[in-house]
């Protein structure tokens, strides 16, 4: 043992700061500032409440988490990229919210050989042309929620639709999702239904009253928007205080009608239709252990983010598992990821060929529970083991 | 149409409004005291920050606005002695240099305190919905704000053109040193000054808090077009921020509201939405440079 | 303030930190500190922005608040060349300062028309104006800015190597506080002090005021140009933020705390500034009221700057 210790400590001495793996260096930028923020906060202690469950440990090695903070912004996101990978030398990263600042800081991540585990971005450009064997989205690929809501929207009959979502990669990709299954056919009530404006806002922004004048003046049945944390908060008060929700059905991905701003909106928010992977009433083993503890541990009732942020830290757990610790073989560790040994909070998915998730995506609403608490609830399911549109671009085998 | 351009007339009148807010104070700082304050805009975030905590630990919007403008004009005091008084008499480098370094002690305190999130501002309950006048809808809330703006407009006139402190105040901002000769205890109307920006720096992160975010670094923005403002409408001059705020509140808001439209009209949706919001933004610093073309010492020049 | 004159020890000085720059690189390789090589280039490139602003607020005695916008100009510049196939940086750096450098021109022209309060406000404006230019070019990438799709070349020498950036932004600096040493001792240095100093009496003089202040608010501009464009290298994106007040705001900072007026000023400033950062940071996610404390301080107690401490000028 001594002398296996020496020349561990002389290979440390002589290699400067040789990467020892004994550890699993997880390197967590996110956006925890900011009108984002409640998103990143939200993967962050999911995240950290895995590694909490596994005892602190990734597939059995210790687990060294280190946070920073992109302030969404790309070029702070960069800095702390480059830190982490050549000063800190992690074996993972993960956390980035916002699908701009991944596309931003992922070439460098994949040049290094660094796998990427997505908690949340899931670009169709990763999914598509651009995916690369170092880049896993544990989530969703971006189109899929807004897909799941164009379908509803389209199964029930409306006619005169407004979008209006952030002009940024993941706004785009959700009015690509939305009017790929919204308007393709003719409605089932008859005639076609359009869409009468795609309204694309500033990331970020928080005062609406120029859009809401805008939305006035169309008049629209039905208004689907895409506006993830405090700009979705901003944008349900405005619209309800302008008085637009009597005559306009809300809809929009689970994204902005989740926990966070149901918390911040409340009552106005009751009866909107919104879509997702995952909802806290799910009733598998991993969902009920996850949604007690998250409770026990925060305070608060988990969203869609915190349950995405769980899973990433299950998928790291398994990939180590896989190749025995050995994260320096990255074939292996390729393998090992692909192979999704773990249960997920939302039930059985698989991933696809460019590392995106097949798995079912339902329809909540938002309602008082048994309790008289306002919160999402499982309505049924609207596509099952869909598959992103890109998937056929990807050469990657 | 007709609801299209009044709604966003009355949302240019309601940003005007709380621009002049801001602006009235910072003018005066600047205009009786020659004090550049870069943190003018850290008031704004600190007075939103307490409204919004307040608000919550009494579960009342209205008692929150009332402990956080107080709250702020006791910060605003507290910084005034101790800061503010030594740097009148320096020169504006130092103090660019010293407000600098206060709105990184403000941002920095305030996430030490309240954490990296946005606090959550809701208005008061019986004001969320919308005012319907026959066939016009326009948010209650908003309308509130606009008589806040309003009545200070109106209170600022009142004490500024008819009282004696308020011709002091203009007294000290036409000729500080002739006003101190003839006696006027000219130290104790600085502090006044100052703390009464700091107050209605408060009222309009308050009153804005609910619309917009409370969150870190809110001031910066902001802090901008309240110099342009001033710089338009004059120095020293309350009526000069009153016409400057509203002139710069109506073509924000009508250029952000009207720029899209007529750009969508030749370019493809996404162009005209991020056109349309920067060249209403640039038309302000347009506005800016061609009034001092015109007026090098803005609309309404306080100094002789 | 009376005219710079370098201390004694100033030039032997230099030349001892030139040459331990010059080992620093393989030195960082071999302690396994990789990672500090692109702190210590960043670090040169801010002193040479701030050199640029140096220039003209300590030596032109122009106080400009919109500095950043030619600083960004020259990232922008340099990551649209990488974008139009010009990798080269011998073609790339000096179209950045040009570009940079008329941007100066034109705003100095209208700005210097104006006095005091104005001329920071009008510089504050039209740094402004450029950010929002900037920010909403959609073919200049919008809020995320533009990436660049790798490092340039200089001459034949990729620069994709942290060293080889790192030894080109010291030729650069080096180059430019050589210049700058030689421009504050020659008659055009002495006459823009002169005109700081007592601006009245240099127009009696019958000095063309308003010429020299705006060559000398050019130059300056050109060379944060040039910096930005390094930057841009470095980083692999010009950003947005760059071009906003608050980096204006960072750079005359720098300055200050360095000393306005001494020609290390910026460079000083800049060291202190980004090491303080650096090693803050790890203590505390709160470092930016240390440093804001620090600059209030500055103000209170040492108003001239850090190089003032040495004593580094007479007056």
């Amino acid at each position: 043992m001594p002398l296996r210790l020496t020349a561990l400590a002389a290979a440390l001495m002589l290699a400067g700061s040789v990467h020892a793996a004994d550890r699993i260096k997880v390197g967590f930028v996110s956006t925890l500032s900011g009108p984002g923020a409640g998103l990143g906060v939200d993967i962050r202690d999911g995240f950290n409440l895995a590694i909490k469950q596994l005892d602190g440990k990734l597939g059995g090695l210790p687990a060294e988490v280190i946070v920073a903070d992109d302030q969404q912004s790309p070029d702070v996101a960069k800095q702390a990229v480059d830190k982490f990978l050549k000063k800190d030398k992690v074996d993972f990263m993960t956390g980035i919210v916002f699908s701009n600042i991944m596309l931003a800081v992922g070439p460098t991540v994949f040049e290094n050989q660094t796998f990427y585990i997505s908690a949340n971005a899931g670009p169709s450009q990763y999914a598509g042309e651009q995916c690369n064997p170092f880049f896993f989205n544990v989530a969703w690929q971006n189109d899929n929620l807004h897909e799941a809501v164009g379908k509803v929207v389209q199964d029930k009959g409306y006619k005169n639709v407004v979008i209006v979502t952030p002009n940024y990669p993941g706004g785009k990709d959700a009015v690509s999702g939305f009017k790929r299954y919204y308007a393709p056919k003719e409605a089932p009530s008859g005639g076609k239904g359009k869409v009468a404006e795609e309204i694309y806002t500033k990331l970020g922004q928080l005062d609406y009253a120029a859009e809401l004048a805008q939305i006035r003046s169309i008049k629209p049945d039905a208004l689907f928007f895409f506006l993830p944390g405090g700009m979705g908060i901003n944008f349900v008060k405005q619209f309800v205080a302008a008085g637009l929700s009597r005559d306009t059905q809300l809809f929009a991905p689970g994204f902005s009608a989740d926990e966070d701003v149901i918390k911040a909106v409340g009552a106005p928010m009751m009866g909107m239709f919104n879509s997702s992977h995952w909802a806290h009433d799910m009733d598998n083993a991993e969902n009920r252990r996850f949604v007690a503890d998250f409770q026990k541990e925060y305070g608060r009732m988990p969203s869609l983010y915190a349950s995405q942020g769980y899973d990433a830290a299950f998928m790291m757990d398994a990939g180590v598992r896989g190749v025995k610790g050995k994260v320096e073989d990255k074939a292996a560790l390729k393998k090992a990821l692909e192979a999704k040994n773990f249960k997920s909070v939302r039930g059985d998915f698989k991933f696809n060929s460019n590392h995106y998730p097949v798995q079912n995506y339902y329809l909540r609403v938002i309602g008082k529970d048994s309790s008289g608490r306002i919160t999402n609830r499982l309505m049924g399911t609207i596509f099952t083991n869909h598959a992103d549109a890109y998937v056929a671009q990807c050469k990657m085998k | 149409m007709t609801q299209l351009v009044l709604e966003q007339a009355l949302n240019g009148l309601q940003f005007g409004l709380m621009l002049f807010l801001l602006a009235a104070g910072l003018t005066l700082v600047f205009g009786i005291m020659d004090c550049i304050n870069l943190a003018h805009g850290s008031l704004y975030m600190v007075g939103a920050y307490f409204v919004a905590a307040a608000a919550q630990a009494a579960d009342s919007f209205w008692i929150g606005l009332g402990a956080g403008v107080a709250g702020a004009a006791v910060l605003g005091l507290v910084l005034e002695l101790s800061l503010f008084r030594q740097l009148y008499r320096r020169d504006h480098l130092s103090q660019v240099l010293a407000t600098f370094g206060l709105i990184l002690i403000a941002n920095e305190a305030v996430r030490m305190i309240w954490g990296a999130q946005p606090l959550l501002l809701n208005p008061p309950e019986a004001l969320s919905g919308p005012v319907e006048i026959g066939n016009f809808f326009y948010p209650a809330y908003r309308l509130v704000i606009i008589a806040f703006g309003l009545g200070v407009a109106g209170l600022l006139y009142l004490v500024v053109a008819r009282s004696r402190v308020g011709m002091w105040v203009r007294a000290g901002a036409a000729n500080r040193e002739m006003t101190e000769a003839l006696g006027v205890n000219v130290q104790g109307l600085f502090t006044a000054v100052f703390v009464f920006g700091a107050a209605l720096c408060a009222l309009a992160g308050g009153l804005l808090g609910p619309l917009l975010a409370v969150q870190i670094g809110m001031g910066e923005s902001v802090l901008i077009l309240a110099f342009v403002v001033i710089i338009i409408g004059g120095i020293g001059s309350i009526r000069g921020a009153l016409v400057g705020s509203l002139i710069v509140g109506t073509v924000d808001t009508l250029g952000r509201a009207l720029l899209p439209t007529l750009l969508r009209a030749a370019l493809p949706a996404d162009a005209a939405a991020t056109l349309g919001p920067a060249l209403a933004s640039i038309l302000i610093y347009l506005l800016m440079a061609a009034i001092l073309f015109f007026r090098p010492q803005g609309l309404f020049p306080a100094r002789a | 303030m009376a005219f710079y004159r370098p201390a004694r020890y100033q030039k032997p000085l230099v030349i001892v930190l030139l040459l331990a720059l010059l080992v620093l690189p393989p030195a960082l390789d071999a302690w396994g500190q990789a990672f500090y090589i692109g702190f210590a280039t960043r670090v040169l490139i801010f002193a040479l922005a701030a050199s640029s602003l140096n220039l003209v607020l300590g030596f032109g005695g122009m106080f400009s608040l919109g500095h950043a916008a030619f600083f960004g100009a020259g990232a922008y510049v340099a990551a649209i060349c990488m974008d139009n196939g010009i990798s080269d940086a011998l073609l790339a750096l000096p179209l950045a300062m040009t570009v940079a450098g008329l941007l100066a021109l034109v705003v100095g022209a209208i700005s210097l028309r104006t006095r005091g309060v104005y001329f920071i406000m009008i510089t504050l404006a039209f740094a402004q104006m450029t950010y929002y230019l900037f920010v909403s070019a959609r073919v200049l990438g919008g809020d995320d800015g533009l990436p660049l799709a790798g490092r340039m070349t200089l001459g034949g020498l990729s620069l994709s190597s942290d060293g080889a950036l790192f030894y080109s932004a010291l030729g650069c600096l080096a180059l430019v506080m050589t210049f700058l040493g030689r421009l504050a001792g020659a008659r055009f240095g002495r006459t823009i002090q002169a005109i700081r100093d007592n601006e009245a009496r240099m127009e009696a003089l019958g000095y063309p005021v308003f010429r020299y202040r705006l060559v000398c608010f050019v130059l300056g501009g050109a060379l944060a140009g040039l910096a930005g464009a390094l930057l841009a290298n470095l980083t692999g994106l010009a950003s947005p933020n760059l071009l906003q007040w608050t980096q204006s705001g960072t750079l005359l900072v720098m300055v200050i705390i360095g000393g306005v007026g001494y020609l290390y000023g910026g460079v000083i400033g800049a060291l202190v500034l980004l090491c303080l950062e650096e090693v803050l940071a790890g203590f505390t996610l709160h470092w930016h009221i240390g440093l804001g404390l620090l600059l209030i301080a500055i103000v209170l107690f040492a108003p001239r700057g850090v190089a003032a401490l040495f004593g580094k000028s007479d007056g």
